[in-house]
């Protein structure tokens, strides 16, 4: 994969960089930078009264009739997510500033930025599960915009059509499930839902509810089937990869589980699905991740398994498998997201990200160096950083998970022993050791591209040495909402010597042992990757393009452009439709009331019947055209016969108009051309869809016009047009009053045609390319 | 075409049927007519003429670009809907005024049916007169 921003742009000194960034950029940047700031500081002011069990909340209507409403409610675990999404999203903010600097599309970056994270901050917040669905679809919509950021490179589009299609895909069945969800418990307010406690399991629809809910949740969490469309994303720049694709968007399915835990949570289905789905994507994206050369992609791997890690911990009830979950999402937003910031810089000042070719980075940029190894120690699980508490509540969830925990042990430790390795290699063969092959020395990034991903670091040690800086105000509020119970939370670094601990010594040493044996490893496993059938990304491809083949046939099969072919569907479509609802409701007809036929349109009838046949079988155009202006101009007769002298003065303009619009285009035309006729089967055919057309329309005719008529709106019109419309011809005064509406609607349509066939006919086609 | 006869009649038969367009639409009311029927019998005039002096000699007719004379009309019908608006009345409710009331005989009654009737005209006598203003120049 190429470096996502050259690194040939990089030849003036920051400073001369960052005063030529447009007035543009340094609009939408300072509308990014304040709003996230605005945000954090409201989501942090709200800490103390939500972590003693007060949510805020907000409520508005909107669609009262749809009951959609405007409803928000930040608790505990709202909370986590906000501060996560805004505090993140300053440092991501500032970052991509010093990132993208001059960049012609710095300021759409910032603005897209800006719009996924309120995107991001309304899904976490909402508390009517439609609301949430849209805001859902919103993080969906700026992720396809982010990833295909650079618009003009064919991977970058495919990805993010690929982003869009799972993941809406998803959002799709996720709609579903929530609209039933909403119809099962007779609300669609979330808070509602969760305080009525596991009802929703003991419906008849559970099942369903569940499925259509978890692959939404799947999808847009990148969980096994549906995991590739993650590393693919990783298409889009290093800052939108660590904000959108680590540490917030994914992980919008696992707060979906975690928010519907009380709900859903707790029965077979629910513990099965997860822990299975969880488990494989942790184990086979621990060893893609292995088997990764490109430092990003790495790390997009170990983001997909950490996504499993926390789905398998989501499929238990217990209270340490819930806290192990929300503790290790704090822990991996930080580290992850300073190991994506970190690699962006180095992709930014080396031009590869390749660690092959890199080596002993520390002496170039230092700053970077450190930050890397921070979080990659944290990553590892090493104390006395974050990670080792949330990995120590892993192997403690692990172990007493279940009637069978060895399985979900087995998972954990291989999964982490993989992260020891991948942070093994980011440490000596990168960032302290190891050999360059890169020509050109390295300088060390921009403050603004360092100070974001070292406090990150810092904050993965300093809550690492002080856990109760966290414990109480945010994990323990947030444990609490996904139990659906208040609960009691304390975090320690040192525990004593217990199964974690002995668990955390043998991840260690098998990770170092991977990490001495890599080669090997990788090597196996691409043999492994080799013998199984082609899954995921094979598999969307081969989808994708027979949905593609199957539109093109279908439209080759449908758009001939042959009008008789069309016709010949419209008519054939009109009587199957039309003659089978008949014979569903029969039409019973009483000719009893008839009136009687007059010589005149007994007349009038039978020239149009001549006409009609001298129509079907005429060879000359022009004679076939007239011929059928006569059977308009018989209904036009017959009309004035009958009294409705408007209509027929219409009848019979529009039967000119046509026969000289018609004349018109025809007369340029050719005699029939012979290769056209259809041939004796082909006339039969047109003959027999003709007339099972005209049978179909004539009792449809005959029903209406003998079914008993309800004069009331008739009467209505008879009695109101002289007094209230001062109008004696009743259908001008409905044309013009009574149903104006219909006519306004009817006339735009008429002024629509005409500026398209207007506009058709002005447009020539040449053959030759556009002349002049 | 070139029929000096035709060519003559075209040019008396334009003028009589313009002018009876607009009686039909004046009279639609009360008596058969209307905008749409007068619209396409102002439509078939221009048409007849067109027919015989060619589509130069229709635009110069219409004096205005038929595209342009459809949007007048759409706008006018849309306007004469607004107007009752001001008068905290539904959109295309109408409003009368009465020309020579007295006690007994309600006058000559107008009202934004009739402005609303004059752009239906308007639409139809744009919209057929272009398109085949169109179809006879680029045919």
């Amino acid at each position: 994969m190429p470096a996502d921003i050259t690194p040939q742009t990089d030849t003036y000194s920051d400073s001369e960089m960052i005063q030529s960034v447009s007035r543009s950029t340094k609009t939408a940047f300072g509308s990014a930078l304040i709003t996230a700031l605005v945000f954090f500081l409201a989501y942090a002011s709200q800490i103390g009264s939500i972590s003693s069990g007060i949510p805020w909340t907000f409520n508005a209507q909107w669609v009262p009739r749809l009951g959609v409403e405007l409803a928000f409610r930040v608790d505990g675990l709202s909370l986590l997510f906000g501060l996560l999404i805004s505090g993140i999203g300053v440092l991501v903010v500032i970052y991509s500033y010093g990132y993208f600097k001059s960049h012609r599309s710095h300021a759409r970056l910032q603005w897209l930025l800006l719009a996924f994270m309120l995107a991001m901050l309304g899904l976490v917040s909402s508390d009517n599960i439609i609301l949430l669905f849209i805001f859902w679809e919103l993080t969906t919509i700026t992720s396809f915009l982010l990833v295909g950021f650079d618009h003009e490179n064919t991977k970058a589009r495919r990805s993010a059509l690929q982003a869009l299609l799972i993941t809406g895909g998803g959002g799709l069945a996720l709609l579903v499930g929530l609209i039933m969800l909403g119809q099962a418990s007779g609300s669609y307010l979330l808070s509602e839902i969760i305080a009525a406690g596991p009802v929703i399991t003991d419906h008849p629809h559970y099942p369903l509810i569940l499925g259509l809910i978890l692959i939404g949740a799947f999808t847009k969490s990148a969980q096994f089937p549906f995991h590739f469309w993650l590393p693919n994303a990783m298409a889009a720049p290093s800052p939108v990869s660590a904000y959108l694709h680590s540490a917030t968007m994914v992980k919008a399915g696992i707060y979906l589980m975690m928010r519907l835990h009380p709900s859903l949570g707790g029965t077979e289905e629910w513990f099965y699905t997860l822990s299975i789905a969880g488990g494989i994507t942790a184990v086979w994206s621990s060893m893609m991740a292995l088997r990764q050369t490109d430092m990003k992609l790495v790390l997009a791997w170990t983001t997909v398994m950490a996504l499993g890690t926390l789905t398998m911990f989501l499929a238990s009830d217990l209270r340490i498998a819930a806290l192990a979950a929300v503790t290790f999402l704090l822990v991996h937003a930080f580290y992850k997201c300073a190991l994506f910031l970190a690699v962006g810089n180095v992709d930014k000042r080396t031009g590869t990200r390749e660690y092959d070719k890199l080596g002993s980075l520390v002496r170039h940029m230092p700053i970077t160096a450190f930050v890397a190894v921070m979080s990659a120690l944290s990553m590892a699980g090493i104390p006395p950083f974050l990670g080792f508490i949330g990995k120590e509540l892993k192997y403690e969830g692990a172990l007493i998970i279940a009637d069978n925990p060895w399985l979900i042990v087995i998972v954990a430790v291989a999964a982490n022993a993989m992260m020891v390795a991948i942070a093994l290699t980011f440490i000596f063969r990168v960032f302290l050791g190891g050999q360059s092959t890169i020509t050109r020395a390295p300088r060390e990034a921009s403050a603004l591209m360092w100070i974001g991903p070292l406090l990150l670091a810092v904050a993965g040690l300093t809550t690492g040495i002080f856990p109760d800086l966290i414990a109480k105000s945010l994990i323990q509020p947030a444990v609490s909402s996904i139990l659906g119970t208040q609960t009691e939370v304390t975090l320690s670094l040192w525990h004593g010597v217990n199964g974690p601990l002995i668990l955390s010594v043998i991840t260690v040493a098998i990770g170092t042992l991977i990490f001495f044996k890599l080669t090997v490893v990788s090597r196996a496993i691409n043999n492994l990757v080799e013998k199984l059938p082609l899954i995921g990304d094979t598999a969307y491809e081969s989808l994708l393009n027979g949905t593609q083949l199957l539109a093109a046939r279908l439209t080759n099969r449908l758009q001939t452009g042959s009008l008789s072919h069309y016709l010949t569907i419209v008519f054939s479509a009109f009587v199957i439709s039309v003659a089978a609802s008949l014979l569903y409701y029969p039409v019973t007809m009483d000719f009893t009331n008839l009136t009687p036929v007059t010589p005149l349109s007994a007349l009038v009838v039978v020239v149009m019947m001549g006409a009609a046949i001298v129509a079907a079988f005429s060879n000359v155009r022009i004679l076939s055209i007239c011929a059928l202006g006569i059977v308009g101009s018989g209904v036009a007769v017959l009309f004035l016969v009958y009294g409705a002298i408007d209509v027929a003065i219409t009848q019979l303009m529009v039967e000119t108009l046509f026969v000289v619009l018609i004349a018109t285009v025809l007369i340029k035309l050719p005699r029939f051309p012979g290769q056209q006729h259809p041939g004796k089967a082909g006339g039969l055919r047109d003959a027999s869809i003709a007339i099972a057309a005209g049978v179909v329309m004539a009792i449809v005719t005959l029903g209406v016009s003998l079914a008993p008529l309800d004069m009331t709106v008739t009467q209505f019109f008879e009695d109101k047009s002289l007094t209230e419309a001062y109008g004696r011809n009743i259908v001008n005064v409905i044309l013009v009053d009574f149903r104006a509406l219909d006519t306004l609607g009817e006339v735009a349509v008429v002024a629509t045609a005409a500026m398209a066939v207007i506009a058709l006919l002005k447009v020539r086609v040449h053959p030759q390319g556009p002349q002049s | 075409m070139n029929s000096l006869i035709f060519s003559t009649i075209s040019r008396l038969l334009v003028g009589l049927m313009l002018l009876f367009s607009v009686f039909l639409l004046w009279r639609g009311h009360n008596e058969p007519g209307g905008g749409f029927i007068g619209g396409l019998v102002a439509a078939a005039g221009i048409i007849v003429y067109g027919l015989a002096e060619g589509p130069a000699m229709m635009r110069k007719l219409l004096r205005v670009n038929p595209r342009i004379l459809v949007l007048i009309g759409l706008l006018t019908a849309i306007v004469s809907g607004i107007l009752p608006l001001l008068q905290n009345s539904a959109f295309l409710t109408g409003m009368w005024v009465f020309i020579g009331a007295t006690e007994t005989e309600k006058g000559l009654a107008l009202g934004t049916p009739l402005i609303f009737d004059i752009g239906v005209y308007l639409v139809v006598v744009g919209g057929v007169a272009g398109m085949v203003i169109a179809l006879e120049e680029e045919l």
